[in-house]
């Protein structure tokens, strides 16, 4: 790797190294959670209390506040995972196939809770429940995707195999994402077209504005946070027999 | 970078790449079936299937929503700016539905050319306000 400076691939050999990387998760989650409780918070109070109720949907709208984060994450994070699985496909690091299944069911999370609250939002909004639209079917076919590469990882016995194919399945999924993204302006879509992210300005007024950003950053932390337990987890049961868990334990006990 | 991994790296490039062109290809020749409404201008320009059901999506014109007898029934006109079609629905419709918002509605056409609706949805735009800024702007719900 000589287009990578020699700081920063070391840095990352290094902590790709598991019981290296065990220790800074360790050192790393307490700090996350408070910058995530803060920034929830933040988001919160300027979301559900500070934020004006908005001109046509009265304050039913507050539901983005938890619906447009959520989905933000669930393409953030298959996109994390897609990336995850083209490291570990290329370079073999364990620590990449940790990352990968590590995120599955996070994304899962959020691609759920996305659906669920656009449904709860559509009932007295849209009039519906449900439509086979381009964007909410996109969406289903996530939440699909992701259960896929959580099943296909239990379902192998032997994990690195596993792994490897997860991998594939994950940047297989990647075609999914632009459709997600561009479905509401590719097609005619029930479900309205992009608020924050238009090249001009945002058609959300910056009081409204500033608590969204403020949850999506919170979420973020919060993946982070969860992506750093599962991993630690999912380490410890990887390398069970190895010398470094085995010290880790008996300082512990 | 070792020739090995050059390789894998240019293996998973080219999948994705023949991936990113089957998805086109596959999303080109769905096109018509992904969309989830015909426009008025379609349903004017005679795209809209006869005699079956299909969904019709416009804002509502101003000014034609009309109640005709006491029961439920409204008449109202679809508009996309260029063409305008006539809906009848007889039923409750959405919180949202008001003149000058964007509807889905899903039924077909009768003889008269009039869209006879079973379902009503309504459409939300990307726009988020209070209601102190929007009583400011001259037409707030008319962004197409």
């Amino acid at each position: 790797m000589s287009w990578i400076p020699a700081p920063v691939s070391r840095f990352f050999h290094r902590t790709s190294s598991p019981p290296h990387f065990y220790a800074l998760a360790d050192r790393f989650i307490p700090w996350l959670t408070v910058i995530f409780l803060l920034l929830l918070g933040a988001g919160l109070y300027g979301g559900l209390y500070l934020a004006p109720t908005d001109y046509q949907q009265g304050d039913s709208y507050r539901i983005i506040y938890i619906h447009v984060p959520a989905a933000w994450m669930s393409l953030f994070i298959y996109v994390m995972m897609a990336v995850m699985g083209g490291i570990a496909l290329i370079w073999r690091m364990k620590l990449a196939e940790v990352m990968l299944i590590s995120s599955a069911p996070i994304g899962a999370g959020f691609t759920f809770v996305a659906l669920v609250t656009g449904s709860l939002w559509g009932k007295p909004m849209w009039g519906t429940w449900w439509v086979w639209d381009a964007r909410l079917t996109s969406e289903l076919i996530l939440l699909f995707l992701y259960l896929g590469v959580i099943s296909l990882y239990g379902a192998i016995e032997e994990k690195r195999a596993a792994a490897r194919a997860v991998s594939i399945l994950a940047l297989v999924g990647v075609v999914n994402i632009p459709i997600i993204h561009y479905s509401v302006q590719w097609w005619n879509t029930l479900h309205q077209g992009p608020t924050v992210s238009k090249m001009d300005k945002p058609s959300i007024h910056v009081s409204m504005l500033v608590p969204l950003l403020l949850m999506a950053v919170a979420f973020k932390f919060y993946y982070l946070i969860a992506v750093l337990q599962a991993a630690k987890l999912e380490l410890l049961k990887r390398e069970t027999s190895s010398q470094w868990v085995k010290a880790l334990l008996e300082k512990q006990a | 970078m070792k020739p090995i991994r050059k390789q894998r790296l240019i293996l998973i490039l080219l999948m994705l790449a023949i991936l990113g062109v089957a998805a086109t290809f596959a999303l080109k020749a769905f096109n018509e079936n992904l969309m989830y409404f015909f426009s008025t201008s379609d349903v004017a320009a005679g795209k809209a299937p006869d005699n079956a059901v299909f969904r019709l999506g416009g804002m509502v014109v101003k000014g034609s929503v009309e109640r005709p007898n006491a029961d439920l029934l409204v008449r109202f006109k679809l508009s996309d700016f260029e063409k305008e079609v006539s809906v009848e629905y007889s039923g409750i419709l959405p919180d949202l539905f008001r003149e000058g918002q964007g509807i889905v509605a899903k039924g077909k056409l009768d003889g008269r050319g009039v869209f006879v609706a079973e379902e009503v949805l309504a459409k939300h735009d990307e726009n988020y306000m209070p209601p102190e800024v929007a009583g400011s702007l001259k037409k707030p719900a008319v962004q197409p």
